[in-house]
Protein backbone atom coordinates (compact mmCIF):
# COMPACT_ATOMS: atom_id res chain seq x y z
CA UNK A 1 0.00 0.00 0.00
CA UNK A 2 1.39 3.49 -0.74
CA UNK A 3 1.96 5.93 2.21
CA UNK A 4 -0.84 8.39 2.73
CA UNK A 5 0.08 11.81 2.92
CA UNK A 6 0.16 12.86 6.59
CA UNK A 7 -2.52 15.67 6.10
CA UNK A 8 -5.19 12.40 6.04
CA UNK A 9 -3.88 10.39 8.57
CA UNK A 10 -4.33 13.29 11.14
CA UNK A 11 -7.41 13.80 10.24
CA UNK A 12 -8.69 10.76 10.70
CA UNK A 13 -6.64 10.00 14.09
CA UNK A 14 -6.74 13.07 15.63
CA UNK A 15 -10.04 13.24 16.95
CA UNK A 16 -9.34 9.72 18.60
CA UNK A 17 -5.82 10.46 19.38
CA UNK A 18 -7.70 13.60 22.03
CA UNK A 19 -9.82 11.26 23.80
CA UNK A 20 -6.92 8.36 24.49
CA UNK A 21 -4.69 10.44 25.58
CA UNK A 22 -6.77 12.43 27.92
CA UNK A 23 -8.88 10.01 28.93
CA UNK A 24 -7.14 6.63 28.71
CA UNK A 25 -3.20 7.40 28.84
CA UNK A 26 -2.93 10.66 31.07
CA UNK A 27 -5.22 8.64 33.99
CA UNK A 28 -3.55 5.66 33.52
CA UNK A 29 -0.26 7.14 34.05
CA UNK A 30 -1.40 9.04 37.34
CA UNK A 31 -3.38 6.24 38.87
CA UNK A 32 0.12 4.40 38.40
CA UNK A 33 2.17 7.40 40.23
CA UNK A 34 -0.37 7.71 42.87
CA UNK A 35 -0.15 3.78 43.76
CA UNK A 36 3.02 5.16 45.40
CA UNK A 37 1.78 8.30 47.37
CA UNK A 38 -0.48 9.24 50.24
CA UNK A 39 -3.30 11.53 49.71
CA UNK A 40 -6.46 12.62 50.57
CA UNK A 41 -6.76 15.22 47.86
CA UNK A 42 -6.52 18.45 50.53
CA UNK A 43 -3.47 18.02 52.34
CA UNK A 44 -0.12 17.81 50.28
CA UNK A 45 0.56 14.86 48.19
CA UNK A 46 3.25 12.37 49.63
CA UNK A 47 5.48 9.91 48.02
CA UNK A 48 6.05 6.89 50.19
CA UNK A 49 7.47 4.48 48.16
CA UNK A 50 6.13 0.45 47.79
CA UNK A 51 4.87 1.60 51.60
CA UNK A 52 0.77 1.41 50.26
CA UNK A 53 1.79 -2.58 48.60
CA UNK A 54 3.31 -3.03 51.93
CA UNK A 55 0.32 -1.96 53.99
CA UNK A 56 -2.03 -3.83 51.76
CA UNK A 57 -0.51 -7.32 51.54
CA UNK A 58 0.68 -7.48 55.14
CA UNK A 59 -1.37 -4.66 57.32
CA UNK A 60 -4.58 -4.06 56.22
CA UNK A 61 -7.15 -6.51 57.82
CA UNK A 62 -9.60 -6.19 55.50
CA UNK A 63 -7.81 -6.98 52.20
CA UNK A 64 -7.12 -10.31 51.89
CA UNK A 65 -10.85 -11.03 53.34
CA UNK A 66 -12.35 -8.64 50.11
CA UNK A 67 -10.27 -10.83 47.80
CA UNK A 68 -11.31 -13.99 49.59
CA UNK A 69 -15.14 -12.67 49.43
CA UNK A 70 -14.41 -11.81 46.38
CA UNK A 71 -13.57 -15.27 44.89
CA UNK A 72 -15.69 -16.82 47.04
CA UNK A 73 -18.70 -14.87 44.44
CA UNK A 74 -16.26 -16.54 41.41
CA UNK A 75 -16.20 -19.84 42.72
CA UNK A 76 -20.67 -19.76 42.26
CA UNK A 77 -21.60 -17.48 40.36
CA UNK A 78 -19.03 -18.81 37.51
CA UNK A 79 -20.20 -22.57 37.75
CA UNK A 80 -23.70 -21.28 38.22
CA UNK A 81 -24.04 -18.85 35.12
CA UNK A 82 -22.41 -21.79 32.80
CA UNK A 83 -24.67 -24.17 33.39
CA UNK A 84 -27.66 -22.04 33.47
CA UNK A 85 -26.51 -20.26 30.32
CA UNK A 86 -25.67 -24.14 28.81
CA UNK A 87 -29.38 -25.00 29.69
CA UNK A 88 -30.78 -22.41 28.12
CA UNK A 89 -29.05 -22.76 24.84
CA UNK A 90 -29.02 -25.98 24.22
CA UNK A 91 -33.19 -25.72 24.66
CA UNK A 92 -32.39 -22.29 22.40
CA UNK A 93 -30.95 -24.47 19.62
CA UNK A 94 -34.13 -26.38 18.15
CA UNK A 95 -35.95 -25.65 15.54
CA UNK A 96 -38.72 -24.37 18.13
CA UNK A 97 -41.62 -21.89 17.19
CA UNK A 98 -41.92 -19.03 19.24
CA UNK A 99 -38.04 -19.46 19.58
CA UNK A 100 -37.39 -15.18 19.29
CA UNK A 101 -39.98 -14.62 21.98
CA UNK A 102 -37.79 -16.77 24.63
CA UNK A 103 -34.99 -14.53 23.27
CA UNK A 104 -36.54 -11.60 24.06
CA UNK A 105 -37.50 -12.70 27.35
CA UNK A 106 -34.09 -14.08 28.49
CA UNK A 107 -32.86 -10.16 27.92
CA UNK A 108 -34.83 -8.27 29.71
CA UNK A 109 -32.56 -8.86 33.20
CA UNK A 110 -29.65 -8.66 31.09
CA UNK A 111 -31.10 -4.66 29.55
CA UNK A 112 -32.08 -3.31 32.73
CA UNK A 113 -29.92 -1.45 34.86
CA UNK A 114 -28.93 -2.74 38.25
CA UNK A 115 -30.22 -0.32 40.05
CA UNK A 116 -34.04 -1.00 39.10
CA UNK A 117 -33.61 -4.48 39.41
CA UNK A 118 -31.24 -4.31 42.50
CA UNK A 119 -34.50 -2.32 43.98
CA UNK A 120 -37.01 -5.24 43.06
CA UNK A 121 -34.59 -8.35 44.36
CA UNK A 122 -34.42 -6.24 47.51
CA UNK A 123 -37.93 -6.45 47.93
CA UNK A 124 -38.08 -10.16 46.84
CA UNK A 125 -35.45 -11.14 49.57
CA UNK A 126 -37.32 -9.39 52.22
CA UNK A 127 -37.17 -11.10 54.95
CA UNK A 128 -41.35 -10.95 56.02
CA UNK A 129 -42.69 -9.48 53.17
CA UNK A 130 -40.56 -11.13 50.47
CA UNK A 131 -41.77 -13.38 47.83
CA UNK A 132 -39.16 -15.73 47.76
CA UNK A 133 -39.51 -16.02 51.74
CA UNK A 134 -43.38 -16.57 50.84
CA UNK A 135 -42.77 -19.15 48.70
CA UNK A 136 -40.33 -20.83 51.16
CA UNK A 137 -42.82 -21.08 53.73
CA UNK A 138 -45.40 -22.04 51.42
CA UNK A 139 -43.29 -24.94 50.34
CA UNK A 140 -42.76 -25.35 54.21
CA UNK A 141 -39.21 -24.47 54.28
CA UNK A 142 -37.57 -22.15 56.91
CA UNK A 143 -37.37 -18.42 55.49
CA UNK A 144 -34.61 -16.62 55.32
CA UNK A 145 -33.02 -13.84 56.09
CA UNK A 146 -31.06 -13.45 52.42
CA UNK A 147 -29.06 -10.10 52.55
CA UNK A 148 -28.83 -9.59 56.52
CA UNK A 149 -27.37 -13.11 56.85
CA UNK A 150 -23.33 -13.46 56.90
CA UNK A 151 -23.44 -16.54 55.18
CA UNK A 152 -26.63 -16.04 52.66
CA UNK A 153 -25.48 -12.75 51.58
CA UNK A 154 -22.85 -13.47 48.69
CA UNK A 155 -24.77 -16.38 47.35
CA UNK A 156 -28.06 -14.07 47.49
CA UNK A 157 -26.08 -11.29 45.38
CA UNK A 158 -24.89 -14.59 43.04
CA UNK A 159 -28.32 -15.91 42.87
CA UNK A 160 -29.60 -12.02 41.39
CA UNK A 161 -26.56 -11.71 39.16
CA UNK A 162 -26.55 -15.47 37.48
CA UNK A 163 -30.60 -14.04 36.61
CA UNK A 164 -29.19 -11.18 35.35
CA UNK A 165 -26.64 -12.37 33.66
CA UNK A 166 -27.99 -15.79 32.04
CA UNK A 167 -29.42 -13.79 28.61
CA UNK A 168 -26.02 -12.86 27.70
CA UNK A 169 -24.17 -16.77 28.76
CA UNK A 170 -26.80 -17.55 26.35
CA UNK A 171 -26.06 -16.45 23.61
CA UNK A 172 -22.06 -16.68 23.33
CA UNK A 173 -22.93 -20.60 24.50
CA UNK A 174 -25.68 -20.98 21.17
CA UNK A 175 -23.06 -18.98 19.08
CA UNK A 176 -20.86 -21.69 19.36
CA UNK A 177 -23.37 -24.61 19.09
CA UNK A 178 -24.56 -23.54 15.59
CA UNK A 179 -20.29 -23.19 14.56
CA UNK A 180 -20.53 -26.95 15.48
CA UNK A 181 -20.84 -28.81 12.14
CA UNK A 182 -23.79 -30.52 11.76
CA UNK A 183 -22.00 -33.74 9.96
CA UNK A 184 -20.31 -34.35 13.47
CA UNK A 185 -23.60 -35.42 15.06
CA UNK A 186 -24.84 -37.28 11.96
CA UNK A 187 -21.79 -39.36 11.86
CA UNK A 188 -21.98 -40.17 15.22
CA UNK A 189 -25.53 -41.58 14.90
CA UNK A 190 -24.01 -43.67 11.72
CA UNK A 191 -21.10 -45.25 14.47
CA UNK A 192 -24.07 -45.84 16.60
CA UNK A 193 -23.51 -43.02 19.59
CA UNK A 194 -26.91 -42.49 20.93
CA UNK A 195 -27.80 -38.59 22.50
CA UNK A 196 -25.37 -38.87 25.50
CA UNK A 197 -22.51 -39.91 23.82
CA UNK A 198 -22.65 -36.89 21.38
CA UNK A 199 -23.83 -34.79 23.85
CA UNK A 200 -20.53 -35.45 26.17
CA UNK A 201 -17.90 -35.98 23.40
CA UNK A 202 -18.92 -33.93 20.93
CA UNK A 203 -20.66 -31.04 22.24
CA UNK A 204 -19.22 -30.24 25.26
CA UNK A 205 -15.61 -30.74 24.01
CA UNK A 206 -15.93 -28.50 21.36
CA UNK A 207 -17.58 -25.79 23.31
CA UNK A 208 -14.38 -25.36 24.81
CA UNK A 209 -13.53 -22.28 23.85
CA UNK A 210 -17.08 -20.60 25.16
CA UNK A 211 -16.68 -22.12 28.08
CA UNK A 212 -13.11 -21.03 28.85
CA UNK A 213 -14.74 -17.00 27.16
CA UNK A 214 -17.39 -17.63 30.21
CA UNK A 215 -14.41 -18.50 32.92
CA UNK A 216 -12.13 -15.62 31.85
CA UNK A 217 -15.30 -12.66 31.77
CA UNK A 218 -16.45 -14.26 34.65
CA UNK A 219 -13.10 -14.34 36.75
CA UNK A 220 -12.54 -10.35 35.61
CA UNK A 221 -16.32 -9.54 36.53
CA UNK A 222 -16.16 -11.32 39.59
CA UNK A 223 -13.18 -8.75 40.41
CA UNK A 224 -15.04 -5.52 39.26
CA UNK A 225 -18.97 -6.67 41.25
CA UNK A 226 -19.91 -2.95 42.66
CA UNK A 227 -23.24 -1.82 41.54
CA UNK A 228 -25.22 -4.57 42.78
CA UNK A 229 -23.40 -4.61 46.10
CA UNK A 230 -23.38 -1.17 46.55
CA UNK A 231 -26.81 -0.69 46.13
CA UNK A 232 -28.48 -3.66 47.71
CA UNK A 233 -25.71 -4.78 51.00
CA UNK A 234 -23.16 -1.67 51.39
CA UNK A 235 -20.39 -4.55 51.77
CA UNK A 236 -23.08 -5.45 54.46
CA UNK A 237 -24.35 -7.44 56.98
CA UNK A 238 -20.90 -6.16 58.68
CA UNK A 239 -17.92 -6.89 56.25
CA UNK A 240 -19.73 -9.65 54.78
CA UNK A 241 -20.24 -8.68 51.27
CA UNK A 242 -17.76 -5.92 50.86
CA UNK A 243 -15.81 -7.54 48.01
CA UNK A 244 -12.59 -6.37 46.19
CA UNK A 245 -14.28 -3.59 43.79
CA UNK A 246 -16.30 -2.89 46.91
CA UNK A 247 -13.57 -1.83 49.14
CA UNK A 248 -11.80 -0.05 46.84
CA UNK A 249 -14.38 2.26 46.23
CA UNK A 250 -15.10 3.05 49.91
CA UNK A 251 -10.88 3.46 50.66
CA UNK A 252 -11.16 5.73 47.15
CA UNK A 253 -14.61 7.62 47.83
CA UNK A 254 -14.77 7.25 51.85
CA UNK A 255 -11.97 7.36 53.04
CA UNK A 256 -10.21 9.55 50.71
CA UNK A 257 -7.45 7.34 50.27
CA UNK A 258 -6.75 8.10 46.94
CA UNK A 259 -3.14 6.76 46.94
CA UNK A 260 -3.81 3.58 48.62
CA UNK A 261 -6.70 2.88 46.69
CA UNK A 262 -4.71 3.26 43.54
CA UNK A 263 -2.46 0.51 44.30
CA UNK A 264 -5.17 -1.74 45.02
CA UNK A 265 -6.27 -0.42 41.56
CA UNK A 266 -3.04 -1.62 40.13
CA UNK A 267 -3.30 -4.77 41.96
CA UNK A 268 -6.27 -5.44 40.41
CA UNK A 269 -4.89 -4.76 36.90
CA UNK A 270 -1.90 -7.26 37.39
CA UNK A 271 -4.83 -9.79 38.21
CA UNK A 272 -6.79 -9.35 35.13
CA UNK A 273 -3.65 -8.76 32.92
CA UNK A 274 -2.85 -12.52 34.66
CA UNK A 275 -6.15 -14.01 33.65
CA UNK A 276 -6.08 -12.11 29.94
CA UNK A 277 -2.56 -13.86 29.44
CA UNK A 278 -3.58 -17.23 30.18
CA UNK A 279 -6.37 -16.58 27.79
CA UNK A 280 -4.30 -15.61 24.55
CA UNK A 281 -2.03 -18.51 25.38
CA UNK A 282 -4.72 -21.05 25.90
CA UNK A 283 -6.33 -19.12 22.22
CA UNK A 284 -3.05 -19.94 20.56
CA UNK A 285 -3.72 -23.78 20.80
CA UNK A 286 -7.59 -23.51 19.79
CA UNK A 287 -9.42 -26.54 18.77
CA UNK A 288 -10.20 -26.54 15.52
CA UNK A 289 -13.30 -28.56 14.32
CA UNK A 290 -13.55 -28.09 10.82
CA UNK A 291 -14.81 -31.16 8.82
CA UNK A 292 -13.13 -32.01 5.81
CA UNK B 1 -23.78 -45.87 4.82
CA UNK B 2 -24.34 -49.08 5.50
CA UNK B 3 -27.42 -47.70 7.66
CA UNK B 4 -28.51 -45.97 4.68
CA UNK B 5 -28.53 -49.21 2.59
CA UNK B 6 -30.36 -51.18 4.77
CA UNK B 7 -32.76 -48.47 4.90
CA UNK B 8 -33.27 -48.38 1.01
CA UNK B 9 -33.75 -52.13 1.45
CA UNK B 10 -35.78 -52.60 3.98
CA UNK B 11 -39.03 -50.05 3.65
CA UNK B 12 -40.92 -51.77 6.96
CA UNK B 13 -37.60 -51.30 8.88
CA UNK B 14 -37.29 -47.67 7.44
CA UNK B 15 -40.93 -46.15 8.70
CA UNK B 16 -40.18 -47.80 12.37
CA UNK B 17 -37.03 -46.34 12.71
CA UNK B 18 -38.54 -42.63 11.12
CA UNK B 19 -41.67 -43.04 13.67
CA UNK B 20 -38.98 -43.71 16.66
CA UNK B 21 -36.73 -40.87 15.27
CA UNK B 22 -39.95 -38.41 15.41
CA UNK B 23 -41.03 -39.88 19.08
CA UNK B 24 -37.57 -38.80 20.24
CA UNK B 25 -37.52 -35.41 18.26
CA UNK B 26 -41.08 -34.93 19.64
CA UNK B 27 -39.37 -35.78 23.35
CA UNK B 28 -36.62 -33.85 23.21
CA UNK B 29 -38.54 -30.66 22.11
CA UNK B 30 -41.04 -31.16 24.95
CA UNK B 31 -38.02 -30.93 27.49
CA UNK B 32 -36.85 -28.03 25.01
CA UNK B 33 -40.05 -26.05 25.68
CA UNK B 34 -40.38 -26.65 29.25
CA UNK B 35 -36.78 -25.25 29.96
CA UNK B 36 -37.26 -22.45 27.91
CA UNK B 37 -40.50 -21.94 29.64
CA UNK B 38 -39.09 -22.71 32.98
CA UNK B 39 -36.42 -19.83 32.36
CA UNK B 40 -38.62 -17.44 30.74
CA UNK B 41 -40.81 -17.34 34.16
CA UNK B 42 -37.79 -17.12 36.12
CA UNK B 43 -36.81 -14.10 34.03
CA UNK B 44 -40.32 -12.30 34.30
CA UNK B 45 -41.44 -12.62 37.66
CA UNK B 46 -39.13 -10.45 39.32
CA UNK B 47 -40.90 -7.77 36.49
CA UNK B 48 -44.37 -9.22 37.07
CA UNK B 49 -43.53 -8.47 40.86
CA UNK B 50 -42.61 -5.25 40.14
CA UNK B 51 -45.18 -4.38 38.01
CA UNK B 52 -48.03 -5.85 40.27
CA UNK B 53 -46.29 -4.23 43.07
CA UNK B 54 -46.06 -0.74 41.98
CA UNK B 55 -49.83 -0.82 41.31
CA UNK B 56 -50.67 -1.36 44.86
CA UNK B 57 -51.62 0.80 48.07
CA UNK B 58 -49.15 1.07 50.79
CA UNK B 59 -50.93 -1.26 53.50
CA UNK B 60 -51.93 -3.81 50.91
CA UNK B 61 -47.77 -4.62 50.12
CA UNK B 62 -47.62 -6.24 53.53
CA UNK B 63 -50.78 -8.83 53.22
CA UNK B 64 -49.54 -12.29 53.81
CA UNK B 65 -50.06 -14.45 51.77
CA UNK B 66 -49.39 -11.23 48.61
CA UNK B 67 -51.46 -11.02 45.46
CA UNK B 68 -50.04 -10.98 42.45
CA UNK B 69 -53.38 -8.54 41.43
CA UNK B 70 -53.88 -5.45 43.61
CA UNK B 71 -57.21 -4.88 44.53
CA UNK B 72 -57.76 -1.67 43.50
CA UNK B 73 -54.78 -0.99 41.08
CA UNK B 74 -53.11 2.73 42.46
CA UNK B 75 -52.42 4.37 39.53
CA UNK B 76 -51.51 7.18 41.43
CA UNK B 77 -48.36 5.73 42.79
CA UNK B 78 -47.09 6.97 39.51
CA UNK B 79 -47.69 10.04 39.89
CA UNK B 80 -46.41 10.88 42.87
CA UNK B 81 -43.19 9.39 41.78
CA UNK B 82 -43.81 11.95 38.83
CA UNK B 83 -44.41 14.67 41.45
CA UNK B 84 -42.08 14.16 44.14
CA UNK B 85 -39.01 13.16 41.80
CA UNK B 86 -38.23 14.79 38.35
CA UNK B 87 -38.84 11.54 36.34
CA UNK B 88 -38.77 13.28 32.89
CA UNK B 89 -35.78 15.47 33.77
CA UNK B 90 -34.11 12.70 34.81
CA UNK B 91 -35.13 10.89 31.84
CA UNK B 92 -33.91 13.87 29.66
CA UNK B 93 -30.71 13.64 31.29
CA UNK B 94 -29.99 10.44 30.60
CA UNK B 95 -30.93 10.26 27.22
CA UNK B 96 -28.70 13.91 26.21
CA UNK B 97 -25.80 11.70 27.96
CA UNK B 98 -26.57 8.80 26.00
CA UNK B 99 -27.37 9.82 22.86
CA UNK B 100 -23.96 12.23 23.06
CA UNK B 101 -21.47 9.62 24.22
CA UNK B 102 -23.03 7.21 21.29
CA UNK B 103 -22.51 10.16 18.33
CA UNK B 104 -18.92 10.98 20.18
CA UNK B 105 -18.17 7.07 19.86
CA UNK B 106 -19.10 6.75 16.95
CA UNK B 107 -17.20 9.33 15.24
CA UNK B 108 -14.21 9.03 17.13
CA UNK B 109 -14.18 5.30 16.47
CA UNK B 110 -14.88 5.05 12.88
CA UNK B 111 -12.05 7.54 11.61
CA UNK B 112 -9.61 6.09 13.98
CA UNK B 113 -10.78 2.61 12.75
CA UNK B 114 -10.32 3.83 9.11
CA UNK B 115 -7.12 4.90 9.75
CA UNK B 116 -5.74 1.45 11.51
CA UNK B 117 -7.54 -0.59 8.75
CA UNK B 118 -7.07 1.89 5.70
CA UNK B 119 -3.94 4.35 5.75
CA UNK B 120 -0.38 3.54 6.03
CA UNK B 121 1.85 5.61 8.71
CA UNK B 122 4.56 5.03 10.27
CA UNK B 123 4.06 3.69 14.02
CA UNK B 124 0.28 2.10 13.06
CA UNK B 125 0.94 -1.29 14.84
CA UNK B 126 2.59 0.35 17.80
CA UNK B 127 -0.34 3.02 18.56
CA UNK B 128 -2.64 0.38 17.76
CA UNK B 129 -1.36 -2.28 20.48
CA UNK B 130 -1.27 0.97 22.38
CA UNK B 131 -4.82 1.05 21.98
CA UNK B 132 -5.62 -2.67 22.03
CA UNK B 133 -3.86 -2.97 25.58
CA UNK B 134 -5.64 -0.20 27.36
CA UNK B 135 -8.73 -2.91 27.21
CA UNK B 136 -6.80 -4.87 29.62
CA UNK B 137 -6.87 -1.92 32.18
CA UNK B 138 -9.90 -2.43 34.46
CA UNK B 139 -11.84 0.85 34.93
CA UNK B 140 -11.17 1.17 38.42
CA UNK B 141 -7.64 2.36 37.62
CA UNK B 142 -8.23 5.25 35.88
CA UNK B 143 -11.10 6.00 38.10
CA UNK B 144 -9.57 7.78 40.68
CA UNK B 145 -7.56 9.90 38.55
CA UNK B 146 -10.73 10.85 35.94
CA UNK B 147 -12.06 11.59 39.31
CA UNK B 148 -9.52 14.71 40.37
CA UNK B 149 -9.20 15.47 36.54
CA UNK B 150 -13.04 16.26 36.58
CA UNK B 151 -13.02 18.60 40.52
CA UNK B 152 -12.11 22.26 40.20
CA UNK B 153 -8.63 21.19 40.00
CA UNK B 154 -8.34 20.53 36.59
CA UNK B 155 -11.19 20.55 34.31
CA UNK B 156 -14.15 21.48 36.70
CA UNK B 157 -16.51 19.36 35.03
CA UNK B 158 -17.99 17.50 37.74
CA UNK B 159 -21.32 18.58 38.30
CA UNK B 160 -21.93 18.77 34.60
CA UNK B 161 -23.12 16.35 32.33
CA UNK B 162 -19.98 17.16 30.32
CA UNK B 163 -18.62 15.25 32.96
CA UNK B 164 -20.41 11.69 32.00
CA UNK B 165 -20.59 12.53 28.47
CA UNK B 166 -16.84 13.50 27.52
CA UNK B 167 -15.09 10.61 29.49
CA UNK B 168 -17.54 8.19 27.94
CA UNK B 169 -17.69 9.16 24.57
CA UNK B 170 -14.03 9.98 23.88
CA UNK B 171 -12.35 7.48 26.53
CA UNK B 172 -14.32 4.88 25.34
CA UNK B 173 -12.73 4.93 21.98
CA UNK B 174 -10.35 1.56 22.19
CA UNK B 175 -12.92 -0.72 22.40
CA UNK B 176 -14.92 0.40 19.07
CA UNK B 177 -11.91 1.23 17.18
CA UNK B 178 -10.98 -2.28 17.59
CA UNK B 179 -14.56 -3.25 16.82
CA UNK B 180 -14.96 -1.28 13.75
CA UNK B 181 -11.54 -1.81 12.62
CA UNK B 182 -12.55 -5.75 12.63
CA UNK B 183 -15.01 -5.01 10.37
CA UNK B 184 -13.76 -2.83 7.93
CA UNK B 185 -10.74 -4.90 7.53
CA UNK B 186 -13.40 -7.40 5.86
CA UNK B 187 -14.62 -4.99 3.53
CA UNK B 188 -12.94 -6.10 0.11
CA UNK B 189 -10.08 -3.21 -0.86
CA UNK B 190 -10.97 -3.71 -4.55
CA UNK B 191 -14.09 -1.43 -3.58
CA UNK B 192 -12.48 1.38 -2.70
CA UNK B 193 -8.97 1.10 -5.07
CA UNK B 194 -11.39 1.88 -8.14
CA UNK B 195 -12.20 5.10 -6.22
CA UNK B 196 -8.68 6.26 -5.14
CA UNK B 197 -7.35 5.80 -8.33
CA UNK B 198 -9.54 8.01 -10.26
CA UNK B 199 -8.40 10.41 -7.15
CA UNK B 200 -10.57 10.84 -4.87
CA UNK B 201 -9.35 11.32 -1.43
CA UNK B 202 -9.22 8.86 1.69
CA UNK B 203 -12.15 10.96 3.17
CA UNK B 204 -14.36 11.01 0.56
CA UNK B 205 -14.07 7.04 0.25
CA UNK B 206 -14.28 6.59 3.94
CA UNK B 207 -17.58 8.61 3.30
CA UNK B 208 -18.86 7.44 0.07
CA UNK B 209 -17.79 3.50 0.55
CA UNK B 210 -16.54 2.42 4.03
CA UNK B 211 -19.20 4.09 6.19
CA UNK B 212 -22.60 2.72 4.14
CA UNK B 213 -20.96 -0.72 4.36
CA UNK B 214 -19.98 -0.52 7.74
CA UNK B 215 -23.40 0.39 8.89
CA UNK B 216 -24.26 -3.27 11.16
CA UNK B 217 -21.21 -2.66 12.73
CA UNK B 218 -22.05 0.88 13.26
CA UNK B 219 -25.57 0.11 14.32
CA UNK B 220 -24.15 -2.37 16.81
CA UNK B 221 -21.63 -0.37 18.45
CA UNK B 222 -24.03 2.45 18.98
CA UNK B 223 -26.69 0.18 20.54
CA UNK B 224 -23.95 -1.35 22.73
CA UNK B 225 -22.70 2.02 23.63
CA UNK B 226 -26.20 3.61 24.27
CA UNK B 227 -27.19 0.42 26.69
CA UNK B 228 -24.01 1.08 28.66
CA UNK B 229 -24.40 4.84 28.95
CA UNK B 230 -27.88 4.25 29.86
CA UNK B 231 -27.20 1.69 32.66
CA UNK B 232 -24.39 3.78 34.16
CA UNK B 233 -24.23 4.21 38.09
CA UNK B 234 -20.58 4.93 40.25
CA UNK B 235 -19.53 7.23 37.63
CA UNK B 236 -22.72 9.50 37.53
CA UNK B 237 -23.13 8.71 41.14
CA UNK B 238 -19.86 9.87 41.53
CA UNK B 239 -20.23 13.64 39.24
CA UNK B 240 -23.78 14.57 40.10
CA UNK B 241 -24.62 16.14 43.01
CA UNK B 242 -27.55 18.45 42.05
CA UNK B 243 -30.65 16.95 41.95
CA UNK B 244 -32.08 18.64 38.65
CA UNK B 245 -28.77 17.13 36.64
CA UNK B 246 -29.12 13.71 37.85
CA UNK B 247 -29.60 10.92 35.61
CA UNK B 248 -31.95 7.99 35.88
CA UNK B 249 -29.92 5.57 37.81
CA UNK B 250 -28.82 7.94 40.56
CA UNK B 251 -31.78 9.44 40.98
CA UNK B 252 -33.38 5.91 41.44
CA UNK B 253 -31.12 5.22 44.19
CA UNK B 254 -31.89 8.76 45.69
CA UNK B 255 -35.27 7.43 45.44
CA UNK B 256 -34.47 4.19 47.51
CA UNK B 257 -32.51 6.80 50.45
CA UNK B 258 -35.20 8.90 50.76
CA UNK B 259 -38.24 6.50 50.76
CA UNK B 260 -36.66 3.02 51.96
CA UNK B 261 -39.68 0.78 51.95
CA UNK B 262 -42.04 2.71 50.14
CA UNK B 263 -42.23 -0.33 47.97
CA UNK B 264 -45.09 0.72 45.08
CA UNK B 265 -43.15 4.09 44.94
CA UNK B 266 -39.95 2.56 44.32
CA UNK B 267 -41.16 0.05 42.06
CA UNK B 268 -42.92 2.67 40.53
CA UNK B 269 -39.84 4.46 39.49
CA UNK B 270 -37.73 1.04 38.82
CA UNK B 271 -40.51 0.46 35.88
CA UNK B 272 -40.63 3.26 34.25
CA UNK B 273 -37.06 3.70 34.43
CA UNK B 274 -35.71 0.78 32.00
CA UNK B 275 -38.94 0.93 29.75
CA UNK B 276 -37.07 2.92 27.38
CA UNK B 277 -33.99 0.49 27.29
CA UNK B 278 -36.50 -2.40 27.48
CA UNK B 279 -38.18 -0.60 23.76
CA UNK B 280 -34.87 0.13 22.19
CA UNK B 281 -33.42 -3.75 22.72
CA UNK B 282 -36.92 -4.54 21.48
CA UNK B 283 -36.08 -3.14 18.07
CA UNK B 284 -32.61 -2.78 17.68
CA UNK B 285 -32.37 -6.69 18.98
CA UNK B 286 -30.56 -7.82 15.90
CA UNK B 287 -27.76 -5.60 16.30
CA UNK B 288 -27.38 -5.84 19.98
CA UNK B 289 -27.07 -9.97 19.31
CA UNK B 290 -24.48 -9.94 16.93
CA UNK B 291 -22.67 -7.35 19.36
CA UNK B 292 -22.53 -9.89 21.98
CA UNK B 293 -21.30 -12.92 19.62
CA UNK B 294 -18.73 -10.40 18.04
CA UNK B 295 -16.79 -9.18 21.64
CA UNK B 296 -17.56 -12.63 22.56
CA UNK B 297 -15.52 -14.89 20.55
CA UNK B 298 -13.73 -12.89 18.81
CA UNK B 299 -13.10 -9.69 20.69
Amino acid sequence: MRKTPLKYVFIFLVPSLIGFTVFNIVPILSSLVLAFTKWDLLTPIKFVGINNFIQMFTKDPIFWPSLGRTLLYSSMSIPLGILTSLILALAMNRPLKGIAIFRVIYFVPYVSSMIAVSMVWKWLYNDQFGLINTFLSFLGLQPQSWLSNATLVIPSLVIMDVWKGAGFGMLIYLAALQGIPEQLYEAATVDGANAFQSFFKITLPLLGPAHFYMLVTGLINGFQVFDSVYLMTQGGPGFASRVFAYNLYQSAFRQFQMGYASSMAWFLFFIIFAVTLLQFKRLGGKVEYDVI
Amino acid sequence: MNAAQTIRQNPIRKSRNYRRRQTKKAIINTISYILLITGAIISLIPFIWMISTSLKGRAEVFIYPPNFIPGTLRWDNYSSVFSTFPFFSYMRNTATVAVSVTIIQLVVSATAAYAFARLDFKGRNALFFLFLGTLMVPSQVTLIPSYIMMTDRFLALKGTLWALILPSGLGGVAFGTFMLRQFMLGIPKELEEAALIDGASPIVSFFKIILPLSKPALATLAVFTFMGSWNEFLWPLLMLERPELQTLTVGLAGLQTRWGTRWPELMAGSLVSIIPILLITLFAQRYFIRGIVVSGLKG
